[in-house]
């Protein structure tokens, strides 16, 4: 592993020593290991991201004739190709947890944390966080492999050759698709497992009417859920082009290396969204 | 005679004491030592053994890759001191033609591959760019291939989609990598006429005549073609001189490339 991808560290003499120190050291060299690792990997994934961004800005007006089919096309890939895979999962969603929420909470006379415990489950959390899994798992892989392998047969040195900028004609398209996706996605997810979730309780007779179900949620969403909901699942997009395409183009990878890739930008992107996820639990309980 | 010529003609590639690193490990020098000067109108051909670094010390002389030392120029300007936007300015007026099917955008038709970069650079209109599209396809002789995907085009005929796609942005030099590599005869005898058409000067650039660069391991095709030439050999640069010099030269290397050797023994 350490032959095969060379860091900064590595090439250190200390490095070096410790890598290769006998037994009882090698666990907590492993830990160092790992977090050298990791703070390598989180250095050039910010760097990716702010040159993909400062590409995104300062090239807008560049070749938009070419840019946007393909934002287009990575909506209708990542977007609506979903739409039946969100549906399905959130009228599962619906009827397993939200249903049962609403039987339980009636059981005990909890009526009125309904619309709250709605908000706080659905809007904030699991809607946002599922919906980015699973354009992750859909599009996110599948956008590793193609970048890697394109890398890996050298048709980015070819666009570099045609003096086609790789970030605006590959990475830009992917990061303004996914973040929109994700966004669309997460909005349609709520609303049916809301939906679906009352259809659910109201086949096991539950005593709550449609309008005073709508009223709670209504009473418990508060405007600021409205915006969060947007940079939370916008962010998540943006989160995870940057890593999948990170993963895909930022090293000279070779063919046999691309699943090796696809691995470790899932690994990367999910760590990357639950600590997105925390810190917005954070503003969350600040406001 | 030639070197008052040579100095009088406009460089397009100029590379003083470069040093060619492998893109997959940039540490590991391929090619030292580099003094080469492509000046317009050239027709260099450049051989060396297979996997010595013919195709990065292309990627470096297109610009596409910085010397690992040493300086490197593109129409007299250093590269290194361009900023981005006009090096890629500058990178335009040198088409390459990869290798090995020439790198061809595997999810877009042969049509699509060769109005990328039109659409991409170009103000034009979509119709010029159709136009455009098909008149370099009629010159490469794939028309037919148009509506393809790389994947389904013959393995002989995918490096002319390369080649189409490097024309269509009407480029003044063009570097070949290896273009003759696993053609049968026909195929490899249409890649001859054909730059040896773009070096006369072809009507379909207005006679105008393009600067060449062939790397390649089998010399045998070129040695009636070519007016420079050059070896890497042991990691060095080693240029030949003109067809004469060439021809005449004793050099072990450039009798192994033109198969001379296997012919004595």
């Amino acid at each position: 592993m350490q032959e095969r991808h060379p860091t900064w560290f590595t090439k250190l003499p200390e490095a070096r020593a410790i890598l290769e120190s006998p037994l009882p050291r090698s666990y907590l060299n492993f830990a160092g290991t790992w977090l050298l690792n990791f703070m390598d990997t989180l250095r050039g994934l910010m760097a990716f991201g702010l040159i993909t961004l400062g590409v995104a800005v300062t090239k807008a007006g560049v070749a938009r004739r070419v840019v946007r089919p393909l934002i287009r096309a990575q909506v209708y890939r990542a977007g609506v190709r979903l739409l039946p895979m969100i549906t399905f999962l959130g009228v599962a969603l619906g009827l397993i947890i939200i249903g049962q929420t609403v039987a339980l909470l009636t059981q005990v006379g909890a009526h009125s944390l309904i619309g709250t415990v709605m908000v706080t489950v659905l809007v904030r959390e699991i809607g946002p966080l599922l919906t980015a899994l699973l354009v992750l798992a859909r599009i996110g892989t599948a956008t590793v492999v193609e970048l890697g392998t394109a890398r890996a047969l050298g048709e980015v040195e070819a666009l570099e050759a045609l003096a086609i900028d790789p970030v605006r004609y590959l990475v830009v398209p992917r990061m303004i698709g996914l973040a929109a996706s994700v966004f669309a996605l997460t909005v349609y997810l709520i609303l049916i497992s809301l939906v679906s979730g009352y259809l659910f309780a109201f086949i096991q007779d539950v005593p709550l009417r449609p309008g005073e179900y709508f009223n709670q949620l209504a009473a418990a969403l508060r405007w600021e859920d409205f915006v969060l909901l947007a940079l939370k699942t916008i962010g998540f997009g943006l989160m995870l082009a940057v890593v999948t395409c990170f993963q895909g183009l930022a090293r000279a990878l070779r063919i046999e290396e691309v699943p090796h890739a696809t691995t470790r930008a899932v690994v990367h992107a999910v760590v990357a969204c639950v600590l997105l996820d925390a810190l917005f639990i954070v503003v969350y309980l600040l406001i | 005679m030639e070197t008052a010529e040579t100095i009088a003609r406009p460089c397009v590639i100029e590379m003083q004491d470069a040093a060619i690193s492998s893109p997959h490990s940039p540490d590991a020098l391929e090619i030292e030592g580099v003094n080469w000067r492509v000046s317009l109108d050239d027709y260099w051909v450049v051989g060396a053994r297979p996997g010595s670094g013919k195709s990065s010390l292309l990627a470096v002389a297109a610009g596409l890759q910085r010397p690992a030392r040493g300086t490197h120029r593109l129409f007299g300007q250093e590269t290194a001191a361009l900023h981005e936007h006009e090096l890629a300015r500058e990178r335009l007026r040198v088409g390459l033609v990869f290798e090995m099917g020439g790198r061809l955008f595997s999810h877009l038709t042969v049509a699509e591959n060769i109005a990328l970069p039109l659409r991409y650079h170009r103000d034009w209109p979509e119709e010029e760019v159709q136009a455009r599209v098909a008149a370099v396809l009629e010159l490469a002789g794939i028309a037919h291939l148009a509506a393809h995907t790389p994947a389904r085009v013959v393995r002989a005929l995918q490096p002319r989609v390369g080649l189409a796609r490097a024309l269509a942005l009407n480029p003044e030099a063009l570097l070949l990598d290896n273009p003759l590599a696993g053609l049968d005869p026909r195929h490899a005898r249409w890649w001859l006429d054909f730059l040896a058409a773009l070096a006369a000067g072809h009507e379909f650039f207005e006679r105008r005549r393009m600067t060449l660069v062939v790397a390649g391991d089998d010399l045998r095709p070129w040695m009636e073609q070519g007016r420079q030439f050059a070896l890497v050999k042991d990691r060095r640069w080693l240029p030949l001189g003109g067809r004469e010099a060439a021809a005449a030269c004793m050099e072990p290397l450039l009798r192994e490339l033109l198969a001379a050797e296997f012919a004595t023994e």
